[in-house]
């Protein structure tokens, strides 16, 4: 297990990754971006406040503006970062010598994924120290922040799955990224259309009373789990208003339909990377 | 060793590569040479593990390509007709990385590097980035890398295209040297000249099919029955021309622009050919010079793929 993630590709990606001053640069910008939406954030509920004071409830607020911008940043980003770096090393000609040497593919699979989303996962753990700034006004538990990092890594991992698997199954890395960001949008954009549609349908009467249509659009749509961690008592208003049918929790059933991706798009990469060498007409 | 048995490649109805047989020796270096398309990346990348033949199969030290290929990737040092590079590493992270990737440990790896880029003549560009090395450079250094772990087997496809002339010769020079280390290498080019003077064996492949193989006098002789003689005279050309169109060995006689040299194919062996300039002195023909010209290689190698595509 630790050749798996101590290998020689993800030494190197590291060493091409972190090597440019431009990485560190753009880690400065981000993190000053978030320092000025929060002091922004901060300073009109102060300003807005008759007395000028910034409530639990504000600080709230802010974690959950915040939560969501980083959630959209790494969904944005990851399959940017991904979709590219298997077929970016086969239009740079580089992959085949790399597929001569020794390493497995699952290594170089495993070595590629973490590398690349390395440097997303650095700028999440970089800012936790900013998130931190609503400790000191309440509103959030730390337990809840960290519940948030290990969403916001599992994510970045299944999405990143997702950029991995195009850009080893397609050839050429422009027409991986459409269809990473294509699967993206649907995770994000068409499941929280078809949740509201179904959601619409069931409020008309039309569907038999605990339909899961709505549930299973729900578990697959990050943006509705984050919500769920900040508001917990949201969803199962909602169930008990509507009601799914089902009992189990909405992130206990994107951890496992998540999961499935992930091992799917995983093994399907590893297979794919090289070719089955065995003769066809043998059989 | 490397033994190829019925290899076959097709991409739907067109074939990349038909049948092929070839055996090579361990130690011996082997050109392969081809027009472009004729098979040889394709026989190579089979040979690399990258890419599954449709039927046939291959031997690399007695690993079987198709159910060994992780063996077969631990006996070969492949080098692609076009590669890339990480523009952003310098020359010793280069082969690091690629050494560790062959699991070589870090003690080993800081032992062999200098020692490959003294063989590949790139000491002094240890510290350089790759993506500043010109192409003869990033050429050696491919080669130096195909070394990393010391395989048996070379396989270097056109390791020499898209150089400069002293970067061939200095090419050239490397290969003659793995060459005297015992490696069994296979190397192809679209050149045959240039794979003449340092290869053993050679094998022309035309169409996916292996037209000729042997060494290259072996191959010219075969192929090419008939020698260009030239003939300078000192006066009496058409009392000449006479005497050999009147030889049956001789066809295809002409008279060059001087007016004092004629050129002929002759199909006789060396003792006739002696015997045919025996019979012109005896005949008072003023020769200054009775000469064999060198088949031209091109032309070797025109004429045999020629051959393939009439049949």
């Amino acid at each position: 297990m630790r050749n798996l993630f101590l290998n020689p590709v993800m030494n190197k990606e590291f060493k091409l990754r972190f090597r440019s001053f431009k990485s560190f640069l753009g880690l400065a910008f981000y993190l000053l971006a978030l320092t000025i939406l929060i002091v922004g954030f901060i300073y009109l509920q102060t300003q807005n406040s008759p007395m000028g004071l910034f409530r639990p409830d504000q600080s709230r607020e802010m974690f959950m503006l915040l939560a969501f911008i980083q959630l959209g940043l790494i969904l944005f980003i990851t399959p940017g970062l991904t979709a590219g770096v298997i077929s970016g090393e086969r239009e740079k000609q580089t992959l085949n010598i790399l597929l001569t040497t020794n390493q497995s593919s699952t290594s170089i699979i495993m070595g590629k994924l973490v590398s690349s989303i390395s440097f997303l996962l650095l700028m999440i753990i970089a800012s936790m120290p900013i998130y931190s700034i609503v400790f000191l006004f309440g509103g959030i538990s730390p337990g809840q922040v960290l519940l948030i990092l290990i969403f916001y890594i599992f994510t970045i991992l299944v999405f990143g799955s997702i950029g991995i698997f195009f850009s080893t199954i397609v050839r050429r890395t422009i027409i991986a990224m459409v269809s990473t960001y294509g699967v993206a949008l649907f995770l994000i954009g068409g499941t929280a259309f078809l949740f509201t549609i179904s959601m619409a349908v069931n409020s008309m009467g039309a569907m038999p009373a605990n339909n899961p249509v709505a549930y299973f659009f729900a578990m697959l749509n990050p943006g509705f789990i984050l919500f769920g961690f900040l508001e917990p008592n949201a969803f199962n208003e909602l169930s008990n208003q509507i009601g799914f049918g089902i009992d189990v929790p909405l992130w206990a059933a994107y951890l496992v339909s998540y999961s499935i991706i992930f091992i799917i798009m995983i093994v399907v990469s590893i297979r794919k990377l090289r070719p089955n060498m065995k003769v066809k007409s043998e059989a | 060793m490397i033994e190829i048995i019925n290899l076959t490649k097709k991409y739907g109805k067109f074939t990349a590569l038909d049948s092929l047989n070839l055996t090579i020796e361990k130690g011996t270096v082997f050109g392969f040479v081809g027009q472009n398309g004729a098979g040889k990346s394709t026989t190579f990348s089979i040979l690399a593990t990258l890419l599954s033949p449709t039927s046939g199969t291959a031997y690399i030290n007695g690993y079987n390509i198709s159910k060994e290929p992780k063996q077969v990737r631990s006996q070969i040092g492949y080098m692609p007709d076009f590669f890339g590079v990480y523009d952003q590493l310098k020359t010793v992270e280069y082969l690091d990385f690629y050494g560790a990737s062959y699991g070589l440990s870090q003690n080993e790896r800081q032992k062999l590097i200098p020692q490959l880029l003294e063989l590949v003549n790139l000491s002094h560009k240890q510290d350089s980035y790759v993506d500043v090395l010109s192409r003869g450079m990033k050429q050696r250094l491919c080669l130096a890398r195909s070394l990393i772990h010391d395989p048996e087997v070379l396989i270097l496809d056109e390791p020499a295209s898209g150089l400069d002339p002293r970067a061939r010769v200095e090419m050239r020079e490397i290969l003659k040297e793995l060459k005297h280390m015992g490696k069994t290498i296979l190397i192809s080019s679209h050149i045959l000249p240039e794979l003449a003077e340092m290869c053993d064996t050679i094998g022309i492949i035309d169409q996916g099919r292996l037209v000729a193989e042997g060494s290259v006098s072996d191959i010219q002789q075969r192929l090419k029955g008939e020698k260009l003689i030239i003939v300078k005279l000192y006066g009496g050309v058409d009392k000449a021309i006479r005497f050999f169109e009147d030889q049956h060995l001789v066809s295809k006689l002409t008279k060059r622009d001087d007016g004092a040299t004629l050129e002929f194919l002759f199909q006789g062996n060396a003792k006739e050919q002696v015997g045919l300039l025996k019979a012109a002195l005896m005949q008072d023909i003023a020769i200054i010079s009775f000469s064999e010209m060198e088949t031209n290689l091109e032309d070797v190698f025109m004429e045999i793929t020629k051959g393939v595509e009439l049949s």
